[in-house]
């Protein structure tokens, strides 16, 4: 080490928070860049089995009817939306606040902490955007032409996107605040894996009439709406709910994930 | 100069709340006037099983000094240094940074400070000088200045040739110079090192120490937790002796060596309680002072060859197998021991 010569810097007076928010998205932006082959393959290698497997080997084979795909397409979009949403936001959250410490150089940045938290909601939103968008195209090229399938509402197909991976990003802005790493693996097995599997992905949620009680039950699970939503924008001549009741049940989600996830952020970024 | 002093801090209390299921065991549900003086009586404890880790603590560090807080591991350094670096919350008190309160102008505080943790925290998906960039910009510094500073600072602490490294490909005392270098990226008024330079190799903490004196001759408040004694008494202008969470003392080294009990210190350990000693040492002519803490028996004189064959003798004559003798002549080590009955590490 030498002796330092450092210029006096001038500093804003003032920072600008809008100017700091855009550093942080900035660094998450750049981070997913250099890992994105390995985040798109996280993000549609699931999605492209399920649908190789149930949207196009299996009605070729005959044991499930060929217009099983048009319900099957939308529900595999939402879960890509969820899952990349929650966990671009909870898994780098839970890593940060149980050992690296690593998120403590933006805690100490001039600005809110809160804003921190705001801006790794945003990054969820485009992550799970983009991981909708780029799942898409792949799958109805795996599954052929899907009879029903029309790309006429892309308006409805974008808002229910963008409010989807707005609700699973504050979702994951929850977890990520709650669950310690060990626990990393019980949240996939209890509540990820019950969330797909209830979330109307597979099916559509009017289907559940065969079971009342589960039909009203999984109304708490956010997936459905997505599911639905998607299922509404995209095959419309399927069984869905409409957009007004999609809209409103993610909303009232978003409102909730949010009080409580900003809260626990905050409580969890103070020691 | 500056009448306002850097830091501040007025009656600042730390309580962190006993467990849940230990709390419930008591159901003190209403807050209790009077309860502050209650706990007072026991530091350490308050009621309902909650950790104090601060006790009242009042300082003021005038802007340009190099203040040291020393103590050993729990007595309330790296919690005062998380509430004035306003990533710690405070139970009561008052404390004000570089002129804004670490409550209420918490933004402000973060702007002016730099700090240096106890453990590195880099960004590790970033490579170093990328760290130094980002760390900068999220202060609001555009991106030319940033670069150069970026690249100044990597040169001033070793690290020109690592810039592009990922973090993970640092030695342990890379990344610790590199966390100092991104606490000055923003040009701090007041920087907070957290025992700095625990885990480096001697060369490195002597160039670190050169680094934080050209940093102090700039003008930089520096505030240094350490539980070295030599590191503080080299560096600091003022040290604060802190245990348990209270205020032992607070003067210059020299102030602090002369505050030190007379004479020196010779501590010999024993195969059983020393306590069965203590009266018979203290009578021994030429001893100033002498006290047991378990199989320790402390005793102070001016001249210590001349009570040593003495002490030895009346440890013998109570029965105890004398293993070790030490001798320490006065010095911050031994104000601390008779401080705080424990030596620091």
């Amino acid at each position: 080490m030498t002796v330092l010569h450092l210029e006096p810097l001038e500093r804003p007076a003032r920072v600008s928070a809008a100017l700091v928010f855009w550093a942080l998205l900035r660094r998450d932006l750049r981070v997913a860049r250099r890992e994105l082959p390995a985040v798109l393959v996280r993000v549609a290698l699931q999605p492209i089995l399920f649908v190789t497997v149930f949207g196009a080997l299996l009605p070729r084979m005959g044991f499930v009817q060929r217009s099983y795909g048009a319900a099957l397409l939308p529900g595999i979009l939402a879960i890509s939306l969820a899952m990349s949403s929650i966990q671009s936001v909870a898994l780098p959250m839970v890593a940060d606040f149980g050992w690296t410490r690593e998120i403590e150089d933006r805690l100490l940045a001039p600005v809110p902490i809160s804003l921190v938290a705001l801006e790794k909601v945003l990054f969820g939103v485009v992550q799970g955007t983009i991981a909708a968008l780029f799942v898409l195209p792949i799958a109805r090229l795996i599954m052929g032409p899907i009879a029903g399938l029309t790309i006429a509402h892309a308006g409805e197909v974008l808002t229910v996107t963008i409010l989807g991976a707005t609700s699973f990003s504050l979702l994951g802005l929850l977890i990520g605040t709650a669950i310690s790493p060990q626990q990393i693996g019980l949240m996939f097995s209890v509540l990820i894996a019950p969330m797909i599997f209830f979330g109307c992905a597979y099916y559509p949620w009017k289907g559940l009439a065969v079971a009342p009680v589960l039909q009203y039950a999984v109304l708490v699970n956010p997936l459905v709406y997505v599911s639905e939503g998607m299922r509404g924008a995209l095959t419309p001549a399927l069984p869905h709910m409409g957009l007004p009741v999609v809209t409103f049940a993610l909303a009232v989600i978003c409102a909730l994930c949010w009080y409580f996830g900003f809260r626990a952020f905050v409580r969890r970024a103070m020691s | 100069m500056t009448p306002v002093p850097a830091i501040r801090t007025i009656a600042l209390r730390k309580v962190y709340p006993a467990p849940k299921l230990r709390r419930a065991a008591y159901s003190s549900a209403f807050p209790m006037p009077g309860g502050a003086a209650l706990t007072g009586a026991m530091p350490g404890a308050g009621p309902n099983g909650d950790i104090v880790a601060l006790e009242g603590l009042d300082l003021e560090i005038p802007a340009g000094e190099f203040f040291g807080l020393l103590g050993p591991n729990g007595a309330g350094k790296t919690t005062t240094i998380s509430i004035l670096t306003t990533r710690g919350e405070l139970t009561s008190g008052q404390a004000v940074v570089a002129g804004a309160d670490v409550v209420r102008e918490s933004a402000a505080v973060r702007q002016r400070i730099g700090v240096v943790p106890q453990r590195p925290n880099p960004d590790r998906s970033l490579t170093a000088r990328e760290n130094l960039i980002f760390h900068a910009a999220y202060f609001g510094i555009p991106h030319a200045a940033a670069a150069s500073r970026a690249d100044s600072l990597l040169a001033a602490f070793g690290l020109a040739d690592r810039g592009g490294a990922k973090v993970g490909e640092l030695s342990g005392g890379q990344q610790q110079r590199l966390m100092i270098a991104r606490a000055l990226m923003h040009d701090p008024e007041v920087l907070f090192l957290d025992e700095p330079t625990v885990g480096l190799d001697p060369q490195t903490r002597l160039a670190l120490w050169d680094v934080l004196r050209d940093l102090h001759a700039r003008g930089h408040t520096i505030v240094l937790t350490t539980h070295y004694m030599e590191e503080a008494d080299r560096l600091c202008e003022r040290i604060a002796i802190l245990d348990r969470g209270r205020l032992l003392a607070l003067d210059t080294p020299a102030g602090l060596k002369a505050r030190a009990p007379g004479g020196t210190l010779v501590e010999i350990t024993l195969d059983a309680d020393a306590s069965a000693v203590t009266t018979a040492a203290a009578a021994l002519p030429g001893v100033l002072k002498a006290e047991a803490q378990r199989a320790l028996l402390r005793a102070y004189a001016e001249r210590p060859g001349e009570v040593l064959a003495g002490l030895v003798r009346e440890c013998e004559r109570a029965g105890r197998a004398v293993l070790n003798i030490h001798l320490a002549p006065p010095s911050l080590e031994t104000l601390f021991i008779s401080l705080t009955g424990r030596s620091l590490d």
